[in-house]
C-alpha cells in the first residue's frame, strides 16, 4: 500500500463506470464432442471485479482463455468495450474476425497465468519491457521506467536485473502481474494465479492483487480457490457448473448464504480441501 | 611394416593444405547446414508449400551423400550451372545437413512449451518478436548438443569430396602414398588428424551445452 507510483503508471483508460464491458452472448465452446460452454451468457461492467468458482471443468478457465483470444469461440459472440471480440460486421452480419482484428481488441486485455509463462531466456526487465517497447512502440527509456514502477509496487525492484530461473514461483508470479500491467490493460484475466505455488507464497501474490484491485478501476476477472481473495477484492462471484451460470451475487450472498445445492456441495467441499 | 618418421615428415605439409580444403568444407558446409536448416524447419509450417519442402527433405534424408555429390557435380555442368569442385561440394553437404539439422530444430521448436507460445499472444507481441526472442532462442538453446553432433557427422563426411575432385586431406594422402605405396603413415594421419579436431569440437559442444541449456 505504501508506494502509489505504480499505480498511476498502470490507470487504465477505461473510465465510465456501469458500461457493460464485457458480454458473452450465447456463447458456446466444444472440445470435440465435450460441450464446454452452453449458451453462456453473462456480462462485466467497467470496473467491476468478478470472480468465476466452480468445479474442474465448469469451464471458468475456458472463458478467461476465448476472452484472450487463446481459444475461439464455437458460437455466440464476446464482446468487449461495444465491439465484437472474434467477430467484425461484413455487409451487416458477423463474420469471424481475421488475427488484425483480435490484435487491436487484445491489447485491452491482459492475462496472469496458472504456471506464470515468463520468458526464461530473458531477465526479468526485459519480460516486463518486451511488450511495451514491440507492441506498444514505448522507448526503451519509457519502458524501464515502467517496469521499474511496476516491479517497485509488486516488491521486487531489486531483482530487475535477475533472471525468472533465479526466482521463487511467488517472485515469478509477481514478474508475471507486473509483465501484464506494463501493457495498462483495461481489463485483467487471472487464471489460478496462486495455484501452482507452494502455500507459504501465496499471501504475497495475494497482498498484490489486493493492492491492485484498491488502488485501480482496472476490471478484473478471476478463476481461483482463494475464497478469502475472492471475497475481499471481488464485487461479484459467479458460481459455474457445466458451462453455465448457476449462481451468481455479491461474495456475502453467495459464501454466506448459497441458494443452490451445486454451490453449497462445491463451497463446502473447497472448505474442506 | 615400419613407421618412416621422415616420411611422414615429408608427408606433413601438402596434408596440411589438404586439411585447410578439409576444414574450410566442414566450416561453410555446416555454416549453410545451420541457416538452411534453420529456414526449412520454418517453411515446413507453412500450409500448402511446407508439405511439399518435407518430401524434398524426406528425400535428400534417403539418398547417399555421395550420389548426391555426384549428380551435383556431373549433372548441374549439363544444365549450365558450372561451379568449382570445392563450391559444388560445400553447398551439396550443406543442403544434405540441413534435411538433418532442420529435423533438430524443429524437435526443438515443439519443445517450447504452450505456456510461451500463450504469453506472447497475451502481450500482443508480433510475430516477429515471438519467434526471434523467445520461440527460437528457446529452441536452439535446448538443440545445441544435437546440432553439435551433426557438426562432427559432416566433418567425417569430408573425405567424401575426395570423389568430386576437391584436394582435401584424404586426396592428399591417397596421392602421396600412391607414389611409394606407403599408405600407413598418411592414413595413419589423416585418421588422428579427424581424432584431433573432433574430440575438442565434442568438448567445445558439451561446454556450450552446458552454457546455454540452463534455460
Amino acid at each position: 500500500m505504501q508506494q502509489s507510483d505504480g499505480f498511476e503508471a498502470m490507470a487504465p483508460e477505461a473510465g465510465t463506470a456501469g458500461r457493460p464491458f464485457i458480454n458473452f452472448d450465447r456463447v458456446v465452446k466444444r472440445y470435440g464432442d465435450n460441450v464446454v460452454l452452453r449458451e453462456l451468457d453473462f456480462a462485466v461492467t467497467a470496473g467491476e471485479r468478478v470472480t468465476l468458482i466452480g468445479p474442474s471443468g465448469s469451464g471458468k478457465t475456458t472463458i478467461l482463455r476465448l476472452l484472450m483470444t487463446l481459444e475461439r469461440v464455437d458460437g455466440g459472440v464476446i464482446w468487449v468495450d461495444g465491439e465484437p471480440l472474434s467477430h467484425v460486421y461484413k455487409d451487416g452480419r458477423l463474420m469471424s474476425a481475421g488475427e488484425k482484428h483480435m490484435r487491436r481488441i487484445r491489447r485491452k486485455i491482459g492475462m496472469v497465468f496458472q504456471q506464470f509463462n515468463l520468458f526464461p531466456n530473458m531477465s526479468v526487465r526485459r519480460n516486463v519491457t518486451e511488450a511495451p517497447v514491440h507492441a506498444l512502440g514505448l522507448s526503451r527509456d519509457e519502458a524501464d521506467q515502467r517496469a521499474e514502477e511496476l516491479l517497485d509496487m509488486v516488491g521486487l525492484g531489486e531483482k530487475i536485473d535477475q533472471h525468472p530461473t533465479q526466482l521463487s514461483g511467488g517472485q515469478q508470479q509477481r514478474v508475471a502481474i507486473a509483465r501484464a500491467l506494463a501493457m495498462r490493460p483495461e481489463i485483467l484475466l487471472l487464471d489460478e494465479v496462486t495455484s501452482a505455488l507452494d502455500p507459504e507464497l501465496v499471501s504475497g501474490v495475494l497482498d498484490v492483487l489486493r493492492e491492485i484491485a484498491e488502488n485501480t478501476d482496472i476490471t478484473m476477472l478471476c478463476v481461483t480457490h482463494e475464497m478469502q481473495f475472492a471475497k475481499d477484492v471481488s464485487h461479484r462471484v459467479l458460481m459455474f457448473d457445466h458451462g453455465q451460470v448457476v449462481e451468481e451475487g455479491t461474495p456475502e450472498r453467495i459464501f454466506n448464504d448459497p441458494r443452490e445445492d451445486r454451490t453449497r456441495s462445491f463451497l463446502k467441499a473447497v472448505v474442506e480441501a | 611394416m615400419t613407421w618412416d618418421w621422415q616420411f611422414t615428415f615429408d608427408l606433413l605439409p601438402p596434408l596440411l593444405v589438404g586439411v585447410g580444403y578439409t576444414v574450410q568444407a566442414t566450416v561453410l558446409g555446416y555454416l549453410l547446414a545451420l541457416a538452411a536448416g534453420l529456414a526449412v524447419a520454418l517453411i515446413r509450417r507453412l500450409p500448402g508449400i511446407g508439405r511439399g519442402v518435407f518430401w524434398v527433405m524426406e528425400f535428400i534424408r534417403s539418398t547417399p551423400l555421395l550420389v548426391q555429390l555426384f549428380l551435383a557435380f556431373y549433372v548441374l555442368p549439363d544444365v549450365g550451372i558450372v561451379l568449382s569442385p570445392m563450391v559444388t561440394g560445400v553447398i551439396t553437404l550443406g543442403i544434405h545437413y540441413a534435411a538433418y539439422t532442420a529435423e533438430v530444430y524443429r524437435s526443438g521448436i515443439e519443445g517450447v512449451p504452450r505456456g510461451q507460445w500463450e504469453a506472447s499472444r497475451a502481450l500482443s507481441l508480433p510475430r516477429y518478436r515471438v519467434w526471434g526472442a523467445i520461440v527460437l532462442p528457446q529452441a536452439v538453446r535446448k538443440v545445441i548438443p544435437a546440432l553439435g553432433n551433426y557438426l562432427i557427422a559432416m566433418f567425417k563426411d569430408t573425405p567424401l569430396l575426395f570423389a568430386i575432385t576437391v584436394p582435401e586431406m584424404l586426396s592428399v594422402a591417397q596421392r602421396l602414398g600412391s607414389q611409394q605405396f606407403r599408405y600407413f603413415e598418411a592414413m595413419t594421419m589423416v585418421g588422428l588428424f579427424f581424432v584431433l579436431v573432433s574430440v575438442p569440437s565434442a568438448l567445445l559442444f558439451r561446454y556450450l551445452e552446458r552454457r546455454y541449456a540452463a534455460v
